[in-house]
């Protein structure tokens, strides 16, 4: 298995012979007209179209758009989720019920076809107009079906999570809420969800970083996201290691921020006491 | 509102769909058998006193469990052609590609098992007179895979469905499949639904006899 491949960084500063399609990013600087770096297999392409941008910008507009759609996401996510939690807690039977429902069903079908139905088959079964209205008029209907899609599947998990951290108090805690006079809901809001919080945090961020894996589920609607764009110059360029390479090295600086993050805010919220982190 | 749909597409095409979920199986049951193997292997490696071995398990299971799904689809795919592997076909390479990933993923869930289990077993081991070797064979790690079912059949049902992923490189799998037919008869709202039904009705099944074992199993 004799390796015939030529490794050419070069690639990426070359110049695409269309642009991006989503044309997230500025046409690049007129004058520059063709591919100056092009070395390599890139020469295929001297174009000097006024369009062209270099590879790297289409992985730049891609990393953005995944952590757009991801953030976008998160935040239908952690409310939703929260909600679904919460209400799997109640002791009202039938918002018992709902809930566990929803997350069943959200935790049990494929990301993927779950997108696809979003997609493809909601606009179908809402009222005409509405369905129209998606599919002629609203900007962009792939990314926000992306980030409804991700979102809602998404909460199904973080309400789990919620719900968890929720059990885990002990019941002397609410308890003690109720004999002091605080109502249901006070005590939700002033003792077993600031204190939950504070526990999940770990998992929630793991669900995060699930969401901005998963936002690369986005490309088969058509959404050019991180993996897409990456896919598009393997398929231009033949290049394909620098390429998946660089959108790798993308996804894990990414992850290794917002896990660094998380651990200083996990320990700047750690409740004193507990053995939540590093166990000292 | 079902008015104008038309089900009986599905039942016109079951072989069709029905071989695409013997490639769903396969692929299922190749990335649960070679991950688990090659995620123990790899969580004694991460547990191993040789530093080398701990820094290169802990690197691998970091890369790959930071990476999307798809992504790592595609570099096996694309790359196994380009380094003179063409033998091995897409279904192959996808196989790899699963593999390799989730043994990353069983890698943690194996490492936790492995240390739940209470320093005083390992102590007990070597006092009467077992290897290092032995007690890990016979002492810890039977121990450690009956706390870890539920947690690794939980993953194998995530996989199950993670499976339908290899739509992106068209490998026939039983979404694929549906999805293939659903564009051919243009009938596309009654097959996603009917396959979000199967998905549905196979991981429920499974998660609630999840749910049992863990019962059972509980120590």
């Amino acid at each position: 298995m004799a390796m015939k491949y030529n490794w050419d960084w070069s690639i990426l500063l070359c110049r695409s012979p269309e642009a991006d399609p989503i044309g997230a990013v500025e046409p690049t600087t007129p004058g520059s007209g063709s591919t100056e770096f092009g070395g390599g297999a890139g020469q295929t392409f001297d174009t000097g179209a006024e369009c062209a941008q270099p590879y790297f910008e289409w992985i730049v507009s891609g990393l953005s758009w995944t952590v757009i759609v991801a953030s976008a996401a998160w935040v239908i996510t952690f409310s939703l989720g929260s909600v679904i939690g919460v209400s799997r807690t109640v002791e009202n039977r039938t918002v018992r019920a709902i809930a566990t429902a929803y997350v069943e069903i959200f935790r049990n079908v494929p990301l993927l076809l779950q997108m696809f139905i979003w997609f493809f088959v909601v606009p179908e079964l809402l009222p005409e107009d509405a369905g129209r209205w998606i599919k002629r008029e609203l900007p962009l209907p792939e990314y926000w079906t992306a980030i409804v899609c991700l979102g809602m599947y998404h909460a199904s998990r973080t309400a789990e999570q919620v719900r968890a951290g929720i059990e885990s108090i002990p019941r002397g805690q609410t308890h003690a809420g109720l004999a002091m006079g605080l109502t249901r809901t006070q005590v939700y809001r002033y003792v077993l969800l600031p204190v939950s919080y504070r526990i999940i945090i770990p998992p929630l961020t793991s669900d995060f970083m699930g969401i901005f894996k998963n936002s690369s589920v986005a490309l088969t609607i058509g959404v050019m996201e991180l993996t897409a764009q990456s896919r598009q110059i393997a398929e231009y360029t033949f290049n394909i290691f620098e390429v998946f390479t660089a959108a790798t090295l993308c996804y894990m600086t990414v992850t290794l921020i917002v896990v660094t993050i998380m651990r200083f805010v996990e320990a700047r919220v750690r409740i004193p006491g507990t053995i939540a982190l590093g166990g000292d | 509102m079902f008015g104008d749909f038309d089900f009986q597409v599905i039942f016109d095409n079951l072989d069709i769909l029905w071989d695409g979920m013997l490639i769903t199986f396969l692929l299922t049951a190749v990335a649960i058998v070679g991950g688990i193997l090659f995620g123990t292997v790899l969580a004694l490696m991460r547990l191993s006193k040789f530093t080398p071995l701990s820094i290169l398990a802990g690197r691998y299971v970091d890369a790959f469990r930071s990476t999307p799904l798809i992504l790592v689809i595609f570099w096996f795919y694309f790359a196994m052609p380009i380094i003179g592997l063409e033998a091995i076909g897409g279904l192959g390479s996808v196989l790899i590609a699963f593999t390799l990933f989730e043994a990353a993923y069983y890698c943690e869930i194996i490492r936790a098992g492995i240390q739940s289990i209470t320093r005083a077993q390992v102590d007990a081991g070597l006092a009467v007179g077992l290897t290092k070797g032995q007690t890990m064979r016979f002492v810890v790690l039977p121990q450690a895979f009956r706390n870890m079912v539920p947690v690794l059949l939980t993953q194998a049902i995530v996989l199950f469905q993670d499976t339908s992923l290899v739509y992106v490189v068209g490998l026939k799998d039983f979404l694929t499949a549906a999805d293939l037919i659903a564009v051919r008869d243009n009938r596309v709202v009654e097959l996603y639904l009917a396959a979000a039904v199967v998905y549905f009705v196979l991981c429920i099944i499974a998660s609630l006899w999840v749910r049992k074992l863990q019962r059972q199993y509980a120590i």
